[in-house]
């Protein structure tokens, strides 16, 4: 059997960083694999500017962001499939694919990195009731196909949901002289980063309706209109406050979801908020040597977030196939408290945290004025005042190992107080 | 009195800030509701000149790709973004493109350059 020491599992922004490096830190063969006909992901219909602002200093499109990290990948000599989807990956790291060249093909690899990111949520998951015409979309689909393939999907558009995507397809298709009508969010709040509302939306006079949503689907064979009601707090639909908005697409910016029907097969523990695996402070899942980054984790705000999650990653499976990764131990477990959706990584291992171990978090809901207050038992380890929280971007905070190390193996928990 | 208002994008705090002329200030301006001060430039520049880096593709012929993305090397005033994309969908490339390549040099005189943000 055809053999590496770590396969990386999808190229997109997670799986390029991560690859590059596990081999700028000694990991011999490094064999990354993507379904794709080419590497990047979905940085390479991602045609913005807004990518890289932390890492180079710079405002990078999407595609330059990739093409960057693509490079670096060649020039190491990294060996990459593409065109290859993967079927199925064993504990004992047996990775089955297939493609139209070889088959199917089985590969041995002493370590794993998990970095197939996320897929949209459809309209199935949201159970929209109406018709079933053509002309509904996610929004990444519908920027795959104006961005890359060249295909206009509409002239008449409506929107549902204010995530970044979303906002940033209003944009483009008011650019490329197609009329958004509105965009209708759920919840009290957008969704997506305010710079996107200014320049995608208010830029453009395209109208963000907050607290409303879709009720009904009208068409037989292309969408016609929606109906557009607004929500209680409890984001059901008031009595008598709908209104129909003719329309011929409709594009849906309504979340993300994990990727993990391999991870599930590996058999890797999942958080159920998150819908990643649970990870350590190294990025490794609770099967020893699979380890995991990026949006297949849980879902970032901004791709520089990625990159560094996913270097970790790279460190990380580096280390373990030198066989310097080091054994389990008992490790402490982090817990989101009053007022925190989730805390990444699950596990610190207190011994291979180094100087600090960095906690990424979402707040629940919009916060004004209040702390962070991170607590071992009853023992406040740290305080961080914070003016504004939102659910829409990602909290991160530092934890001094020696902080740990007082810690006495009990969880660390988050509130908001 | 000339007043608008303009939402702050220097950080996720989103200021709505209120500019108001004022001729006796330096800059001619007078800003409130910003948290910091890094909005008031902010805010002035919104309301003098405001400009945004334009991202758009052109058409590519002979690849298996459709599309070639393109931006603006420097940013171009907000209202001529419409009109620019005029002249973004008038232009065709043919392959190869190296990353960085000026596909439309000065583009309506705005002193920027349409250039290729891939290779193909």
């Amino acid at each position: 059997m055809y053999e590496c020491d770590i396969a990386v599992i999808g190229g997109g922004p997670a799986g390029l960083a991560a690859a590059i490096e596990a081999k700028k830190h000694g990991a011999g063969k490094v064999l990354l694999i993507d379904r794709d006909i080419e590497l990047g992901g979905i940085l390479q219909q991602c045609v913005h500017n807004g990518f890289g602002l932390h890492i180079f200093r710079e405002e990078l499109t999407g595609t330059e962001y990739a093409e960057r990290f693509i490079k670096e990948l060649k020039d190491l000599g990294i060996e990459y499939k593409l065109d290859t989807m993967v079927l199925s990956i064993t504990q004992e790291k047996v990775i089955s694919m297939v493609n139209k060249t070889e088959g199917i093909v089985n590969i041995r690899a002493r370590a794993v990195i998990l970095a197939m990111g996320c897929r949209e949520r459809t309209r199935g998951a949201l159970n929209i009731p109406g018709t079933r015409p053509s002309g509904i979309f996610t929004a990444g689909t519908a920027q795959r196909f104006i961005n890359k393939e060249g295909y206009m999907v509409g002239r008449n558009v409506v929107i549902l949901g204010s995530g970044d995507i979303g906002m940033i397809m209003a944009r483009r298709l008011t650019l490329e002289g197609a009329r958004v009508r509105v965009v209708a969010e759920a919840l009290p709040y957008p969704g997506g980063l305010v710079r996107n509302v200014v320049q995608c939306l208010n830029d453009f006079d395209i109208p963000l309706l907050l607290n409303h949503t879709i009720v009904d689907i009208k068409g037989k064979d292309r969408i016609e209109g929606v109906i557009i009601a607004e929500v209680d707090e409890n984001r059901k639909p008031i009595d008598g406050r709908a209104r129909y908005y003719e329309c011929d697409t409709l594009l849906l910016s309504v979340g993300l979801i994990p990727e993990n029907e391999l991870s599930k097969g590996i058999g890797v523990k999942l958080d159920p908020v998150t819908g990643g695996p649970v990870v350590n402070e190294s990025m490794e899942t609770t099967v020893k040597g699979i380890f995991a980054c990026g949006n297949v984790v849980h879902v970032h705000d901004i791709v520089d977030y990625v990159t560094e999650e996913s270097r970790k990653a790279g460190r990380s499976a580096a280390l373990f196939v030198n066989e310097k990764g080091g054994e389990w131990g008992t490790p402490i477990s982090t817990r989101p408290g009053n007022g925190i959706r989730y805390i990444v990584p699950h596990l610190i291992r207190e011994d291979k945290v180094g100087h600090s171990v960095d906690l990424f978090m979402r707040v629940d809901k919009i916060f004004t004025d209040k702390k962070l207050v991170v607590k071992s038992g009853d023992t406040v380890i740290r305080v961080i005042k914070k003016a504004y929280m939102r659910p829409g971007e990602m909290e991160r905070i530092s934890i001094a190992a020696d902080s740990l190390k007082a810690a006495d193996n009990l969880p660390l928990t988050v509130d908001v107080e | 009195m000339e007043k608008s208002i303009v939402i702050c994008t220097i950080c996720p705090i989103g200021c709505s800030m209120e500019v108001i002329e004022d001729r006796s200030s330096d800059s001619g301006y007078l800003v409130k509701g910003n948290s910091c001060n890094r909005g008031i430039d902010y805010a002035i520049a919104e309301v003098t000149n405001p400009t945004r880096i334009l991202t758009s593709t052109v058409r590519l012929n002979n690849a298996g790709l459709r599309r070639l993305p393109v931006r603006t090397d420097k940013p171009v005033p907000k209202n001529l973004m419409l009109a620019c994309m005029k002249v973004i969908n008038s232009v065709e490339v043919d392959t190869p493109i190296e990353i960085g390549t000026v596909i439309i040099e000065n583009i309506l005189s705005t002193g920027a350059n349409v250039i290729a943000s891939r290779t193909v």
